[in-house]
């Protein structure tokens, strides 16, 4: 039966993930300022408090929130926090996801314990992952793949134990001869270049790699099948699998810090003597706010979408198409709503006093990495149209 | 339990109103715009459907099944998606039905709803919106002052669907700094009703402005008796139903526009092979599931008997944005095409403009 309102149980959690999310507020500034230092995997208040999946899992019954909705909705609860800084560092990254999706089960079983990164966006490519310029050569002597080429804006990517790379076994078979291989860290040849300098999210950790005749196992190669499947036959749809989840993730993620501008907005416009109230029309209301109440529609429509392609996974439903229009929606969303926050307060805002300035900056990589609004865009009009990639480009 | 899931039955109600939208309504929509009528044997049609009845109460007469908002509006978004005049002419009784077998007294009830159960469309309407710029529903200008054992309304309403021939009017009025709605019958004294206005879009729709000069009811017309009623749970209701209703003309215009751009060439390739239209395409898809998504939001919250004023709201206004939006794009896309009465979209456009500013017609 549709319905949009949490369980007693899922309302514990999510108020649980809040209550930490404020502590780790409080580091969010120092952090933003000092982008060298990583924060800690454990804050010091760590001991009174569960991490919020362990939560989750005790008491939970079939008749709770389904856990791909809920996972969106406790990720919105974290970053409502901080995007960078948790109470406790869960392990795990985008690398484990495509290990998850494409790992034979010894693969799964040999490196699902490592923290994983995900390296595919090269110095000339990003989105655009079919002209990989980085290779991979198979020596047959040694039983060994050696790779060489650079990547860049991994993230995760410096604390990683091990990475997921993206290279191509034969450059002439265009996006068939890409393949994924796993990396682990201190592999000869496998340089971590230093963090990047970034608008937002500068605690994050967001490496640049360079391989240089790196060698690895021939069993490195993820699902181990070293055939080039021939054009149109879906081998490379199957690498883009993992995005299913990872974008409406990536999407919950943006969207926390977009709760938690427009929070600390309703905040300053009521103490201020703004009537928020709902129920009337916008012609009875001050410009300021309806122009509030338009950014909370944003918010509100934005994580529908996400809750929806969730929920479409979690019905073992194809959401493929469901993952790009969230995505799509929330990159555009959450600029938009930090925007006009900043705008609806005036020059207080862009004082670094508060936060606000800082989740402006943190949100505007939300449409631009896992795939860009304009990549989500033609994701969906290609579904829509049902057009190829050769009909729409 | 957060969960999009249709029960077995919602999804039945969905694909029969889907094909009555596809083979009654929409063949229909275009020669009732034009003629600025409504087929008198569609909404016969429509009756039979028991849109109204069957969620009345047995003892009436009605089906007896329990209120579903949540069916509802997969109703009207089907049923809108087909034409959304002859949705609105085929849903608006159920508003007054709805708004009597909520808050009305048992008098009341027992009074009204049996009409609604007959084999015959009956036609009443609800009074929300007055004439003249910046209306809130919160304050109505039209009031209400008690006179003894009754109660005496001055003011005026507009946009009031159906006015050529409903039985009453539910006519929103301030009282004693409060809001209640009084059922007016269409021959009280003092009440004029205008000729058929004639609008920008829903033209098919007949729509009236009520004058009430100081129209004298009863202390038992107004609804809820004694007690009075919650006039923000009628908006509310309405507000949900137009904003489902607002989805389905945004599906409508999405879908007719996907295969013209697929057709239409320039330059050598299909115009939906341009990403310039095709995002377009992608954007107006977007937003028509998001709108759906806060609809059902919205109808959930009625349904579960939850405060449902923010979700209302908010479903409507975003409705009225991007459903105005899309039918805007509908029209570019289409080009010339889009301008010319012989392709449905310059119909949702001019609808798009004026299911967006509406309020209290239908409800869920």
């Amino acid at each position: 039966m549709i319905d949009f309102e949490p369980t007693p149980h899922d309302a514990k959690v999510l108020a649980a993930v809040r209550e930490q999310a404020l502590i780790c507020r409080n580091y969010a500034r120092y952090y933003d300022e000092n982008e060298h230092e990583f924060p800690p995997d454990q804050l010091p208040e760590a001991n009174d408090h569960k991490n919020p999946y362990v939560l989750l899992m005790q008491g939970r019954s079939d008749q709770d929130t389904t856990l791909g909705v809920i996972a969106m909705l406790i990720s919105m609860g974290e970053t409502w926090g901080d995007y960078s800084v948790r109470m406790q560092r869960g392990k795990g990254a985008l690398g484990n996801a495509a290990l998850g999706a494409a790992g034979t089960p010894e693969q799964q079983e040999k490196w699902g314990g490592l923290t994983l990164a995900m390296a595919i966006t090269e110095p000339g490519c990003g989105s655009d992952p079919s002209k990989v310029q980085t290779t991979a050569v198979l020596d047959e002597a040694t039983n060994e793949w050696v790779i060489n080429g650079e990547k860049i804006f991994v993230t995760t990517g410096c604390r990683a134990e091990g990475v997921v790379i993206w290279a191509t076994i034969d450059k002439s078979a265009g996006r068939a001869g890409i393949k994924s291989f796993l990396v682990e860290k201190e592999t000869p040849g496998f340089v971590v270049a230093a963090k990047e300098k970034k608008l937002g999210i500068r605690a994050d950790d967001t490496a640049a790699y360079v391989f240089q005749d790196c060698r690895v196992p021939r069993e490195n190669l993820l699902g181990g099948n070293e055939e080039i499947p021939k054009a149109g036959s879906g081998g490379f749809k199957g690498v883009m699998k993992t995005f299913n989840m990872t974008r409406p993730g990536v999407a919950a993620i943006g969207l926390g810090m977009a709760e938690a501008a427009l929070d600390f907005t309703r905040e300053q416009l009521e103490a201020a003597g703004v009537d928020l109230s709902y129920g009337g029309s916008e012609h009875g209301q001050s410009a300021a706010a309806a122009r509030f109440q338009r950014l909370e529609r944003e918010l509100e429509a934005s994580k529908l979408s996400i809750l929806r392609a969730a929920w479409l996974s979690d019905m073992g439903q194809s959401n493929n198409l469901e993952a790009s229009v969230c995505k799509a929606k929330t990159g555009t969303a959450v600029r938009e709503i930090t925007q006009g926050c900043i705008e609806l307060l005036g020059p207080m805002a862009v004082s670094r006093e508060h936060l606000l300035e800082k989740w402006f900056r943190d949100v505007r990589i939300t449409d631009i990495y896992e795939g860009t609004g304009e990549i989500q865009r033609m994701i969906t009009a290609r579904a829509l149209l049902d057009y190829t990639r050769a009909e729409l480009n | 339990m957060i969960s999009f899931k249709l029960t077995e039955e919602q999804e039945v109600v969905r694909d029969a109103l889907h094909d009555f939208a596809e083979q009654a309504l929409r063949p229909a929509a275009r020669d009732a715009d034009e003629e600025s009528k409504l087929p008198e044997e569609l909404l016969a049609q429509s009756w039979e459907l028991g849109l109204v009845s069957t969620q009345l109460p047995e003892a009436f007469g009605g089906g007896g099944e329990a209120r579903s908002p949540i069916t509802n509006a997969i109703v009207a978004e089907e049923l809108a998606w087909g034409d959304p005049a002859l949705a609105i002419a085929a849903l608006a009784p159920a508003a007054f039905a709805f708004a009597l077998a909520d808050q009305g007294s048992e008098d009341q009830r027992r009074e009204h709803l049996p009409a609604f159960c007959g084999d015959s469309y009956h036609a009443a309407s609800l009074a929300v919106v007055e004439p003249g710029p910046v209306f809130d529903p919160r304050l109505p200008r039209t009031l209400a002052e008690p006179k003894g054992d009754a109660f005496v309304l001055s003011g005026a309403k507009s946009f009031v669907v159906l006015g050529d021939r409903a039985s009453h009017f539910l006519v929103v009025a301030r009282n004693n700094g409060g809001r209640d709605a009084f059922i007016v019958p269409r021959d009280a004294e003092g009440l004029s009703i205008s000729e058929p206005e004639k609008n920008l879009g829903l033209k098919a729709l007949p729509t009236v402005t009520l004058e009430l000069e100081r129209v004298e009811v009863p202390a038992a017309a107004r609804l809820g008796e004694a007690a009075g009623c919650d006039v923000q749970r009628i908006l509310d209701g309405s507000r949900a139903a137009l904003s489902a209703l607002m989805t389905g003309l945004s599906r409508a215009a999405l879908e007719f526009c996907v295969p013209y751009a697929k057709e239409r060439e320039a330059f050598g390739e299909a115009i939906a092979q341009k990403q310039a239209i095709a995002f377009r395409l992608a954007d107006m898809h977007v937003e028509t599931e998001c709108q759906r998504w806060l609809t059902w939001k919205a109808a959930s919250q009625l349904e579960h008997g939850r405060d449902a004023t923010v979700a209302c709201h908010q479903a409507r206004a975003y409705a009225a944005e991007k459903t105005m939006w899309i039918a805007d794009q509908g029209v570019q896309v289409l080009g010339g095409h889009g301008f010319i009465r012989e392709h449905p979209v310059e119909m949702w456009y001019r609808g798009a403009r004026t299911l967006g500013v509406l309020e209290g017609i239908v409800s869920l």
